[in-house]
Order: structure tokens, then C-alpha cells, then sequence
């Protein structure tokens, strides 16, 4: 195994190739390296790109590299902060950062969650425009090389009530994730315009609830619409068996969960 | 926050304790806080090596060759070890208490019967290079059909998980295939019972997670000797099995341990202390073997799971007349203590309640499952949460209070137990007034007024006038005096795999003594001495008195 | 594996030594450095029981690579006592915070990074700052009220 470190983001992802991965914070990379299941070479680099954070009018852009704890420390970020805190402990959030959440497997991931709901794109190191965060999250693992991500464009919700965020863990006060459900429900004039729901652990990677979202679209939150949501909140979602939960149970209650999260959202 | 209640059995109590109810530091403790304790893994060695295992990816295969060619020559391997390398390659850990057959290989040689199995052990420089290495060992598997479930391993034609035992059921004094107590005759009681209340309840395995996971260093020491650092739970228990297996005197073995990182009953097994003795012993190079994580969840012995059926029968005044038990205790692929957690809960049984008639047959099954092995109260845990859980469907059925209903059958002091043994130093009834007095529970009159000091003995300490028993689940080609072999021959167990007879005629309890486990370690509960001579009720049960042990049942007053 | 010079501050003295280049810091620490204290209890990140602290934050030490902490000031368990036994050992001592130990060190680390930064934390501060440290023989509660005993005997001082 061989560790290279490279000064730009550039000259890194020009040396990632099949038997590379990018290594940042390490919580996934050096538990592979552990266990002598990594690449045979980890790409690193310093580049202060990486540790950005930036407000870009209706959004804020996110270098890959910062930590779940920096996350939590910047004010433009208080719309997520909720999320950064339900990952790990503060070890992993001095170390876990947002860019790495993109490539983690279930029962981690629980940002990346958060992420799809608000509609994130991804700037990829080396490629040019921003890519919906749906399409990296589909490639993932489907092409020999791994990309490196430089940046997270985030939009910024209008109004914050329009975002919640819950991790279903069986461990207080801190567990992995049985599943994370992220909802975006921006209102015009009351009713919803562009729902987005996310769900964590119910899928190879976080998947869209687009069954419970068309339900949701041009409504309000009123009971029965929130019933018929729950009901077909796994529609289209493919949830694992593990030591966690099996598929079987996950399907059973994350309807329960969801409606309680819009339940939740409705009380304001 | 402990909370001292004086006022119960105050004239019983001397109540000059230096230690009770002060605080105390650990005499360990400025270690631990200093980061400074010696666990096994902070002795350092120059030189050392690593070893990790190949384990079985299958819950049951037949092993048709290990290929290791390709493994000894990856870098840094200085030695593969496979079942032959080993002197003696069979055990039992209650050997050393002559209790039980030898069943299960350090490194199998023929088949698996657990996923996770170790089959090879890598020796290397580096731990990341005997990673690689296992990973180059090839093994030819002839998959076999594999049993999870402890009553479909019962039944006729399941898989053979244990050639040992080839019913997939432990046996126990060389004649049962079962666990027996018997007391009085239940169906007889259950046949005046005003109610019946049956119940199925089940336990999942349970793993001890220690923070520090199961390993051991062994290194070459003057005289000819070995030293071995370890995290075990039982210093001498896992020096006398390495000593066994590894059939060397164990005065040319130098265990240090009695610092662990949690153990919590995970750490008696002595799994690794032999592997790395004999690693120390053919490279002449200190050795590591410890479990990683991973390792620990997946092959390190849990608390086994149980199944329990209950079946009481209730008079309309809420006394419980008879009890009867079937239980299964879920072994894993082999015996650990799974078969002496079944002595120690089946004298435990009926719970802590005067019962007249009481039945049991509890099971010791083998599954493709981990092993089990010891967990804080192993053998009593499982049934007593499916006991108690019982006594609230009792109390249900016979419309009382669950805490009333546990005074009104609680022990009291001078009663006979199932075990034919009187019950001392009671105090379930004191508990149980306590815990409604917290909950705001409002007892009767008559649950009150109950002491475990008053009411026992008398017509309670005597034994049934008649005591049901059969023979079913008798074995034969089993002899209980070849409770393993002494000495650690080279030969191996004789697995003796005759098919269990049909239930024979011969009497209950009458074998002689040398059919009879020599020197049995444990008083089975199950067997009843010929003629029973309980100790005759003392009139007055004083609790006063000098304290004995009894490996059965604790300690206790005479 | 290469091996590669690493030069870094541990518990206020410079120390330097040579690591393999996948080599994790905890793996570094016990056998390159000879510091014991940080434990191996996973090697995934879960238990916490390598944490120390890097340039004042705790880190998982079996998940940082050993090569990474060049120029950086690493903190272990077994430098917190300076001549005398830090107050948090004091207190830990105290309320009977350690049963086996194990996870002492490191959550000895998480506890220290917490005082630093708040000398005042409520109970949830606390349960919050070690909820990255497993405990498998206290249930916490003993843990907890030694940190909390600590703060406020520094208030008082």
C-alpha cells in the first residue's frame, strides 16, 4: 500500500485511478485500511479548497473536506446543523467530513440524506459543471475509478420550518442509523411546491421517496395527506437486511417515521 | 443511589460490616486512570509475530483440503499451523473438570460446523500480512446442510452438527440426553388445577463486547519455559487446557494475566492461549493472537439463546400446585459450559417459589450456530426472565396482583425446594412489599402481613409423598465414566455414536456407581438421591450461624 | 510499506520516529512510540477507545493515519497527570468511574476536551461529549457524574 499526497485537488484526481481511493477525514478509508481490505494506493491532499465554505446568495458551496464539527461551527450552515449533530460522536465529527458522507454505505451516510432532500449538486475535482448529487449518488461504485468531490453546492431553504431532518437509531443518545429521513417542503400560498423526501439505510445509497413526494406535491400537510405519504413511503425503495434491522421491519415502520416527521414539520 | 433497609431481619444481623455501604477505591484503580493497567496487549516484544486465522465462510462443510502452498510463501509468513501441527487436537473445556466429552478441534481437520470455524492460522511479521496471507489460503468445501433452530436440530434427520453427539443433544450422566428434574407429579396436579396457563419464551444470543477483545502473547522464556500474557477470565483454567492440548506439564508454563479489559464471561473459553503458546513454541518467536472486532461479534461465544416452554397449573386461591418446564438451550456447534449452564439452571428451577409438584427437561442442543459460552448468570438469566414472565400471565389468569400473587407463592424460610434442599435466608416476600411500596402498588392485607420468617417449613418442608419418573430420553453406548479422558491421549475421544435406545425399562436411578461420572464436579439437581433424607426441618430456622459454600447453590447458613 | 520520519509534539515533548505509510496512529503510538494508554477496542471508529487529542480535538487514533500528525500536538491519557493526578482522574478515582479501565483513557480525553471548552456543562453536555466512548462495565452513570463532579470543583477552586 502506498500513500500519495498531492498539493491541488487537480494533481489528485488525475492520480486516481482503479486501485486508488481519496482518502479526507479517514473514517472510512483507514477502517478498510485496518481491516487490509483499501486500495492498494490512498490518494490525500491539502488543498485549502477543500476546507471552504462559502455563502453564494441563495445557497452555500461546501468544500469537501470540511468536518461534521466545522460544519456545526458556521453559521450559514445552521440550517444543517441539526443533521452534523446526529452523526457520530465528536470524535467522528472532528474527523467525518461532508464529502466523505457522499461515498459512506448504510447505517452511515446520514448527511448525504440531508443533502438529496435539499437538492445538493456536487462539484467534481477535475470535471466542470456541478452534477445533481441523485447522479453521483448512482454512479457510486458503478465506475472503476472513484471520483473526487471538491465541493458541495447546497441551496439554502427560504423558510427553515420547510426542512426537517430525523435519525431513527435504536441507541440513545447516540446509535447508527436504523434509517434517516430528510424532507424538503418549500409552500407557495400553503400548498407544497417541490417536495423532496430522502431516506437513509432504505436503499444501496440514499434514495428518493418520489412515491410520497407526488403525494405530498400541491397539498398542505393535513392529516390525510400525511396518511396516504406514510402510506407509500417505501414505494420504490429497496432497504437492506442487517444486524441493524432486517428489510422486512424497515418497511413496517418507516411510514410510522415519516409521518411522524411531517407531523412534527406541520406543528411548526 | 443504594438505599439500606435495616429494619428486615435486623435481629438476624450482626451489623458490624467495615465495607458494606462505605465507599471503597478499586485497588486497581490509579492504573486505570493513568492509562498504566498491564492488559495483555501492553506487553511490548521485539520481534514479534502475528497470527490471524482462516476461518469457515459456511455454517457446515466438510472439509476436503486445505491448500496453504500459496499462503507460505506471500511475504513476511514465517509459518502456517493447520489440526495436525497440534498436539492434542480436541477438547472440551470442562474436561478439566472431568464433565463432558472432548468435542471440538483448536483447528478443524475434517469439518465446520460454525461460520467462523478456524480451519489454519497464519504466523506473520506483520498482522496486515497475515491478513493477506489467510486470504491466500484455499479450502476445498463440500457444503452440508446446516440446522439454526434448536427444535428442528431435535428432531429425526436433522443435520449431525457434532459427531460427538450425534442427536445433537448433549448427555448428560452418560444416560440422558436430557437434563432431568423431577418432583412430585405435575400431571397429576395439573389435572386439579382450577387453571392452566402455558407459555413459549425465547432468548436471543447475546454477546459479552468487551471492550478489550479476547487475545494473548506468548513468548519463549528461560528454562525451557513459555511465558503467555492473556486477557482470560479464568488464569488457571485456560493454563490447565493450554497444558492439555498442547500435552506439555503446566509447570513449563508462565501465565500473566488478572488485568482485563471486560470480560463479562466471554474471556473463560482459552481459545487463544494455546495457538499462541504454539506458535512461541515452533518459530521460538514471542506470538500474538487476538481477535479483532469483528472477530469478537462474529466467533466469539455469546450468551446462548434459549427456548423455555412453561406450563402451570393454578388453584383458584392463586397457589401455584405444579410447574413443568421444557427448555432449550442453544449450545452452538459445541459444548463450551453450555451443558454445566443447564446443572446450574435446572437447579434453579422452579424459580424462587414453593411449588409441590415440579417437572423439567432441559436440553443442551447443538446447532450450526457459535459456540455459547459463560454471561453473567448464564443459566439462570434466560429462564428467570421467562419464569417471571410467566408468574404475570399466572397472576393474569388467577385475577391477582402479580406482586400479590409472587408473596402468596415466594419462598419462605424452611420450605423444601425442587432440589430437595430447604430454603434459607429468604427474602422475596421483603423484596416484593418494597417494590409495590416504590410502585404504589397496594398489596392485600394478607401480603402485608407475609414475612419470609414465618409460614416455611412445617407441611411446606416435606417432600412429595410420591415422586412421577421415567426413563424417557435414555441413551445408551454413552458410559458416564468416560467423562472425558485424563491425561490428554494422544487417541482422542472414543465417540461412542450409538442411536438412542427407545425408552428401555431398566429403573430410574439405580446405575451403579460406575456408571456414574467420576468424582462429578457438579450435584446434578436431577438426580435424586436414592432415598431422599432431607435434614429434618429445624423448628426454629436460625439464621445465625457460620457460612459454608456450596458450588451449587451459593453461599449459605447452616 | 515505506516508512516515513513523522515529528510530532506528544503531551508537550517533541518525539519523532519512523512509520509504516498505512500505519494508523494508534498502532504508532503503542509499539512505535511506546505509549500505552490509547487502546485497541474496534479499529472502526465505534468505540472510542484510541481517542486523544490533536490539536486540542479528540481524534480516533485507530482511524488517523500515522503519518498525518506530522508537526501536531497529540494528547494521550497517560500525560494528563503533570507530577499529580489530574482532576478528572481524581474525580474519576472518586466516584468509582473505572471498573475494567479499559476505556479509560480515551474517555478520559473526550471528558478533558470538554472541560477546556465549557466549565460549566448541564448533564447533557456530558452525556453529548462521551456518547463517542463506550462503556461496556459502568452504564455511564458513574462516569458522568465524575465529570460533572470535576467541573464543579474547578468552579469552587
Amino acid at each position: 500500500m502506498r500513500v500519495e499526497s498531492y498539493a491541488t485537488l487537480a494533481e489528485a484526481a488525475r492520480a486516481m485511478g482503479p486501485d486508488a481511493v481519496f482518502m479526507a477525514g479517514g473514517t472510512l478509508v483507514m477502517r478498510d485500511v485496518n481491516a487490509g481490505t483499501s486500495a492498494s494506493r490512498i490518494v490525500r491532499s491539502a488543498d485549502p479548497v477543500l476546507t471552504e465554505i462559502r455563502s453564494t446568495g441563495d445557497g452555500v458551496s461546501i468544500g469537501a473536506g470540511v468536518t461534521m464539527a466545522q460544519a456545526l461551527a458556521n453559521r450559514d450552515l445552521a440550517f444543517l446543523s441539526s443533521v452534523a449533530r446526529s452523526v457520530g460522536g465528536p470524535q467522528v465529527r472532528n474527523m467525518a467530513t461532508i464529502g466523505g458522507n457522499i461515498f459512506a454505505h448504510h447505517p452511515y451516510g446520514d448527511f448525504a440524506v440531508a443533502l438529496l432532500a435539499l437538492g445538493a449538486r456536487v462539484v467534481l475535482a477535475g470535471q466542470g459543471a456541478a452534477k445533481p448529487l441523485e447522479d453521483v449518488l448512482r454512479e457510486r461504485g458503478r465506475s472503476s475509478t472513484s471520483p473526487i468531490i471538491a465541493a458541495i453546492e447546497v441551496p439554502r431553504p427560504r423558510d427553515p420550518r420547510a426542512f426537517a431532518f430525523a435519525k431513527i437509531s435504536r441507541i440513545k443518545p447516540k446509535g447508527v442509523s436504523v434509517m434517516s429521513i430528510a424532507a424538503h417542503l418549500p409552500r407557495e400560498g400553503g400548498r407544497i411546491r417541490g417536495a423532496r423526501i430522502a431516506f437513509g439505510a432504505m436503499g444501496p445509497t440514499p434514495l428518493r421517496a418520489t412515491a410520497a413526494e407526488r403525494v405530498l406535491e400541491g397539498q398542505s400537510l393535513d392529516a390525510a395527506t400525511i396518511a396516504r405519504a406514510a402510506q407509500l413511503a417505501c414505494d420504490g425503495l429497496d432497504p437492506p437486511t442487517d444486524a441493524l434491522a432486517s428489510a422486512w421491519y424497515r418497511r413496517e415502520v418507516a411510514g410510522t417515521h415519516l409521518k411522524r416527521l411531517l407531523e412534527k414539520m406541520e406543528r411548526g | 443511589m443504594i438505599e439500606f433497609r435495616k429494619e428486615f431481619f435486623a435481629n438476624e444481623r450482626d451489623d458490624n460490616l467495615n465495607e458494606i455501604g462505605k465507599a471503597t477505591r478499586r485497588q486497581d484503580i490509579l492504573g486505570h486512570v493513568t492509562g498504566r493497567s498491564p492488559y495483555f496487549d501492553d506487553h511490548l516484544f521485539e520481534g514479534l509475530l502475528h497470527i490471524r486465522c482462516v476461518r469457515s465462510p459456511h455454517h457446515h462443510a466438510r472439509i476436503r483440503r486445505i491448500d496453504v502452498s500459496a499462503a507460505e510463501k506471500m511475504p513476511g509468513v514465517v509459518r502456517v499451523l493447520l489440526g495436525k501441527d497440534v498436539p492434542l487436537n480436541l477438547n472440551t473445556l470442562l474436561s478439566l473438570l472431568d464433565f463432558g466429552l472432548d468435542d471440538e478441534p483448536v483447528l478443524s481437520t475434517t469439518k465446520v460446523a460454525y461460520k467462523g470455524e478456524p480451519v489454519a492460522a497464519i504466523i506473520a511479521e506483520s498482522e496486515a500480512q497475515a491478513r493477506a496471507a489467510v486470504l491466500a489460503v484455499k479450502v476445498d468445501w463440500e457444503v452440508l446442510p446446516h440446522v439454526l433452530d434448536v427444535e428442528d436440530a431435535v428432531k429425526p434427520g436433522a443435520p449431525v452438527v457434532c459427531d460427538v453427539y450425534p442427536s445433537n443433544k448433549f448427555i448428560y450422566h452418560g444416560k440422558f440426553d436430557h437434563q432431568k428434574l423431577r418432583y412430585g407429579d405435575v400431571e397429576e396436579a395439573f389435572a386439579r388445577a382450577d387453571h392452566i396457563v402455558e407459555g413459549r419464551y425465547q432468548m436471543s444470543p447475546i454477546e459479552q463486547a468487551p471492550m478489550e477483545t479476547c487475545g494473548a502473547i506468548a513468548a519463549p522464556e528461560v528454562n525451557d519455559r513459555f511465558v503467555c500474557f492473556t486477557s482470560t477470565q479464568g488464569l488457571f483454567f485456560s493454563l490447565g487446557t493450554a497444558a492439555k492440548l498442547l500435552t506439555m506439564p503446566s509447570s513449563r508454563l508462565h501465565f500473566v494475566g488478572g488485568t482485563v479489559g471486560g470480560g463479562f464471561g466471554g474471556k473463560v473459553d482459552s481459545m487463544h492461549e494455546p495457538l499462541a503458546i504454539l506458535g512461541a513454541m515452533l518459530t521460538g518467536r514471542p506470538c500474538k493472537y487476538a481477535w479483532d472486532r469483528e472477530e469478537e461479534m462474529q466467533v466469539g461465544a455469546p450468551r446462548g439463546a434459549e427456548r423455555w416452554y412453561i406450563k402451570d397449573g393454578i388453584a383458584r386461591d392463586g397457589r401455584i400446585l405444579a410447574r413443568k418446564f421444557t427448555g432449550y438451550f442453544d449450545s452452538g456447534a459445541y459444548t463450551r459450559l453450555s451443558s454445566y449452564a443447564i446443572i446450574k439452571g435446572v437447579g434453579h428451577l422452579p424459580g424462587p417459589y414453593t411449588i409441590p409438584n415440579v417437572y423439567a427437561d432441559v436440553f443442551c442442543v447443538y446447532t450450526n450456530r457459535t459456540p455459547a459460552t459463560a454471561m453473567r448468570g448464564f443459566g439462570i438469566t434466560g429462564v428467570d426472565f421467562a419464569i417471571e414472565a410467566h408468574m404475570d400471565k399466572g397472576a393474569e389468569m388467577a385475577g391477582l396482583n402479580p406482586i400479590d400473587f409472587r408473596i402468596l407463592n415466594s419462598y419462605r424460610d424452611g420450605d423444601m425446594k425442587a432440589h430437595r434442599r430447604l430454603a434459607k435466608n429468604c427474602a422475596l416476600v421483603e423484596c416484593c412489599q418494597v417494590v409495590a411500596e416504590k410502585g404504589g402498588v397496594v398489596l392485600t392485607q394478607a401480603s402485608r402481613a407475609a414475612t419470609s420468617v414465618l409460614d416455611g417449613g412445617g407441611e411446606r418442608a416435606r417432600l412429595p409423598s410420591r415422586t412421577a419418573t421415567d426413563q424417557n430420553g435414555i441413551v445408551s453406548g454413552f458410559k458416564g465414566g468416560n467423562y472425558a479422558k485424563k491425561g490428554g491421549g494422544a487417541s482422542g475421544p472414543q465417540p461412542v455414536a450409538l442411536p438412542i435406545a427407545a425408552s428401555a425399562p431398566t429403573p430410574a436411578y439405580a446405575s451403579p456407581a460406575s456408571l456414574r461420572p467420576a468424582a462429578p464436579a457438579y450435584q446434578p439437581a436431577a438426580t435424586p438421591p436414592p432415598a431422599p433424607q432431607p435434614p429434618a426441618p429445624a423448628a426454629d430456622t436460625a439464621r445465625h450461624g457460620a457460612l459454608r459454600f456450596s458450588s451449587l447453590s451459593g453461599f449459605r447458613r447452616r | 510499506m515505506a516508512k516515513k520520519p513523522v515529528t510530532f509534539i506528544l503531551n508537550g515533548s517533541e518525539r519523532a520516529a519512523f512509520a509504516e505509510e498505512g500505519l494508523n496512529l494508534l498502532e504508532f503510538l503503542r509499539r512505535g512510540i511506546g505509549d500505552l494508554s490509547p487502546k485497541y477496542g474496534c479499529g472502526q471508529g465505534t468505540c472510542g477507545a484510541c481517542t486523544v487529542i490533536i490539536d486540542g480535538e479528540t481524534h480516533l487514533s485507530c482511524l488517523t493515519m500515522a503519518v498525518a500528525i506530522e508537526g501536531r500536538k497529540v494528547e494521550t491519557a497517560s500525560g494528563l497527570a503533570n507530577g499529580k493526578v489530574h482532576p478528572l482522574q481524581e474525580a474519576f478515582m472518586e466516584h468509582f468511574a473505572a471498573q475494567c479501565g479499559y476505556c479509560t483513557p480515551g474517555m478520559l480525553m473526550s471528558a478533558k476536551v470538554l472541560l477546556d471548552r465549557n466549565p460549566a456543562p448541564t448533564r447533557a453536555d456530558v452525556i453529548e461529549a462521551i456518547s463517542g466512548n463506550l462503556c461496556r462495565c459502568t452504564g455511564y452513570e458513574p462516569i458522568i457524574d465524575a465529570i460533572l463532579a470535576t467541573a464543579n470543583m474547578r468552579r469552587l477552586a
